[in-house]
């Protein structure tokens, strides 16, 4: 089985240690990884954006570079989701239709992966705490991602997991909303910190680095220093980055 | 009806900084989300439901000009007339035509969205011919001279203090603060208007196309009074209201009350249908339907078809975490929420109402409480990317999409320009790795930190990890 890691362009720019922390935990799952070092976005923001040539543009630059993928795994739903719910809509009627409808067919979000296709429930990390978990939108509603993370958390050794109040509402981070409508995004990011804050956890994770961001930015705005922000992945393959 | 969409920004900066308006959009989630789920609960079975829910809406709107035409021959073989109006104006003229035709001098109302669309209360009283509203909520609003907020909940926006000031100071009676006693003054108030009118006024949920039926859900009773006491009942409504027989109605009922305030069914549901026939112990003498286009068939097998499937129910905008934050006002004209955002730019026009496609987060929320299974978010979208296509987009942000799409499509320079671009946020990160201020960094920066990043890319540390 030849499993591609897609890292994404947020996780390669602002938190390489998911990256790295996937690999750990795909190797934990026995799997053998390639990284194609030509990847670089799934072109996510112009698609939300309504830039759709652009889209597609990344769109088959992804293909060509994950072709030869049995599976492409992703740490984050939304990154995911764009490959697997939204690229077949772009390329509807064209001749690179079948090509991207397999593409999509062969995509998986990390945890959906190592649960759903590696059969793995033994995270090789350790966190000593509370951990509350937050449903990001696109990976719940677009991809069904619930209980994966939720299996794997509960059998992370010294973990307990908490869940907060509205699990499942959206932060506010949107992309490009959290930037153009700040006030309004930080607004709703408010009302998840307050549902975190409840929990008392120690940590709140999530499986998509922007929703992180924009949690860990409003806590900290919030003065909250200590309730740590971790990615799903950091969390089950251990926090360390061994990488420098 | 105004729109003033393109001033969405300030007018969600008023919502949010508005205290008051803060609580009762805490008070609206509470009630209905968790009602609503209840209710949706009750159901055998909800998806089966709104599958055939969606399969009825959808077939009507891909025949509507036939199911309207049946539905207009049904009124006429019942004794009653239906009028077409193109838009806003045409409803506002048609109105006043039947109304001068019966030597209508008063109208009372019961709530209807598509007489807010089209300004009838203003064209009404333009005609020297009075109006009431008697849904308590619309009257709170007329007296108020305000905009409903919200589909369903009209006044969800004020609280009970203001309506207690409000009576009081309209009404010229004692404060009265209980809300019962309220509820009793208004009735109080209103009664008299629904035995003098001369014109009932209402919208309809449904109209059916076999029996030439208008469908009405109300829980005050307003509506049955206003349909039955006055001489006169015009029903104004959109054309994409029709379904094709009261057993789809049916059909509709179980999930459109459910879905809007968690209720298995609403207080009444009043069928009208035609005038008054010889032995009715009641009802009008004249029935009128008013059918009104205004942009709606444009949407015709267009891509944004499905939002005509849209049965009003509001379940989009309580679950829609935007919505929650600053009510309706803030988008600018008659509906708000999700389906407001892909209805508003489709009736009144993109370049007049920018922000609401993108005043969203795409968080999806809609879509999975949507009746009908409208995509909400995909209409979104595809609103957006006219905007891209019509060049109505800031050059800030083409500029910003375009250049991306640029580097990412070039492997050596995406990998040199994060590279860059990692080790310059790691300085503005400072000591504590958080980033507190940018060039053009505001949005994000004036109500949250950015957490700075580890300094060197994934792609550099994965080869360096290659080729130690």
């Amino acid at each position: 089985m030849r499993v591609g890691l897609f890292v994404t362009c947020l996780v390669n720019l602002m938190r390489p240690r998911i990256g790295e922390a996937a690999l750990r935990l795909l190797a934990a799952a026995g799997v053998e990884v390639q990284v194609p070092e030509e990847q670089s976005c799934c072109g996510q923001p112009n698609y939300n954006g309504g830039d759709l040539n652009a889209a597609r543009m990344l769109a088959r630059k992804l293909l060509r570079d994950f072709d030869d993928c049995d599976y492409i795994v992703v740490p984050s739903g939304s990154c995911a989701s764009t490959i697997r719910t939204h690229y077949p809509q772009l390329f509807t009627d064209t001749a690179d239709h079948n090509s991207i409808a397999s593409l999509a067919t062969r995509t998986r979000e990390l945890t959906e992966f190592l649960v759903d296709v590696a059969g793995f429930d033994t995270p090789p990390g350790r966190f000593d705490g509370s951990v509350t978990y937050h449903d990001s939108c696109s990976g719940l509603r677009e991809l069904g991602i619930q209980h994966q993370p939720r299996t794997l958390l509960t059998r992370l050794p010294g973990a307990r997991l908490v869940e907060m109040a509205q699990a499942e509402q959206c932060c506010g981070f949107g992309g490009a909303f959290a930037v153009k409508y700040g006030e309004l995004s930080t607004h709703i990011a408010d009302a998840k910190c307050r549902d975190i804050a409840a929990t008392g956890a120690d940590a709140i994770s999530a499986g998509d680095l922007g929703c992180l961001l924009n949690i860990e930015g409003r806590l900290r705005r919030r003065g909250d220093h200590k309730t740590q922000v971790l990615h799903i992945a950091e969390l089950l393959a251990g926090a360390e980055a061994t990488w420098k | 009806m105004e729109v003033t969409s393109m001033r969405f920004v300030r007018q969600a900066h008023a919502s949010l900084t508005n205290p008051g308006l803060q609580h009762a959009l805490g008070r609206l989630q509470a009630k209905f989300v968790s009602a609503r789920a209840d209710a949706i609960a009750e159901l055998d079975d909800f998806e089966a439901t709104r599958r055939a829910a969606t399969a009825v809406r959808a077939r009507v709107i891909a025949g509507l000009d036939e199911w309207l035409e049946r539905f207009e021959a049904a009124v006429r073989a019942n004794g009653g007339e239906v009028h077409w109006a193109v838009d806003a104006q045409a409803a506002q003229r048609e109105l006043v035509a039947i109304a001068r035709r019966h030597g209508v001098r008063k109208v009372a109302k019961s709530k209807s969205m598509a007489t807010e669309e089209c300004a009838i209360n203003e064209a009404l009283a333009a005609a020297g011919i009075d109006v009431i509203e008697t849904d308590l909520g619309e009257y709170i609003l007329q007296l108020a001279n305000e905009r409903p907020s919200h589909i369903v909940a009209p006044v969800v926006h004020k609280n009970k203090e203001e309506v207690a000031d409000l009576f009081a100071d309209r009404h010229q009676r004692a404060r009265q603060t209980d809300i019962a006693a309220l509820c009793r003054e208004a009735r109080e108030m209103l009664r008299p208007q629904f035995l003098s009118a001369d014109m009932g006024l209402s919208g309809a949920n449904f109209l059916v196309a076999e029996t030439g039926s208008a469908l009405i859900v109300t829980n005050e009773g307003n509506g049955r009074l206003v349909t039955t006491l006055p001489r006169v009942h015009v029903v104004l409504v959109g054309i994409e209201k029709v379904v094709p027989t009261l057993e789809d109605a049916a059909l509709l009922l179980r999930l459109l009350p459910r879905s809007a305030t968690g209720q298995s069914i609403t207080n009444y549901v009043s069928v009208l249908t035609g005038p008054r026939r010889s032995g009715d112990p009641d009802g009008p003498e004249h029935f009128h339907v008013i059918l009104v286009d205004n942009g709606r068939s444009r949407l015709l097998g267009d891509e944004l078809e499905p939002m005509l499937r849209c049965i009003r129910c509001g379940a989009c905008m309580n679950h829609c975490p935007v919505y929650q934050a600053i009510g309706g006002h803030p988008y600018g004209w008659v509906y708000p929420g999700p389906m407001g955002s892909v209805l508003t730019p489709s009736l009144v026009g993109l370049a007049d109402t920018l922000d609401l496609p993108n005043a969203s987060t795409l968080c999806g929320a809609c879509s999975v409480v949507c009746p009908v299974s409208i995509p909400l978010p995909d209409l979104l979208r595809t609103l957006r990317t006219r905007q891209w296509q019509q060049r109505l987009r800031s050059r800030r942000e083409r500029l910003a999409l375009t250049l991306w799409a640029f580097v990412a499509h070039h492997p050596r320079l995406y990998r040199f320009a994060t590279a860059v671009l990692a080790r310059v946020l790691r300085v503005f990160g400072g000591r504590r790795g958080l980033i507190r201020w940018l060039p053009l960094g505001r949005g994000w920066l004036q109500g949250r930190d950015l957490p700075a990043p580890q300094s060197r890319t994934f792609l550099e540390l994965y080869r360096k990890q290659q080729s130690p």
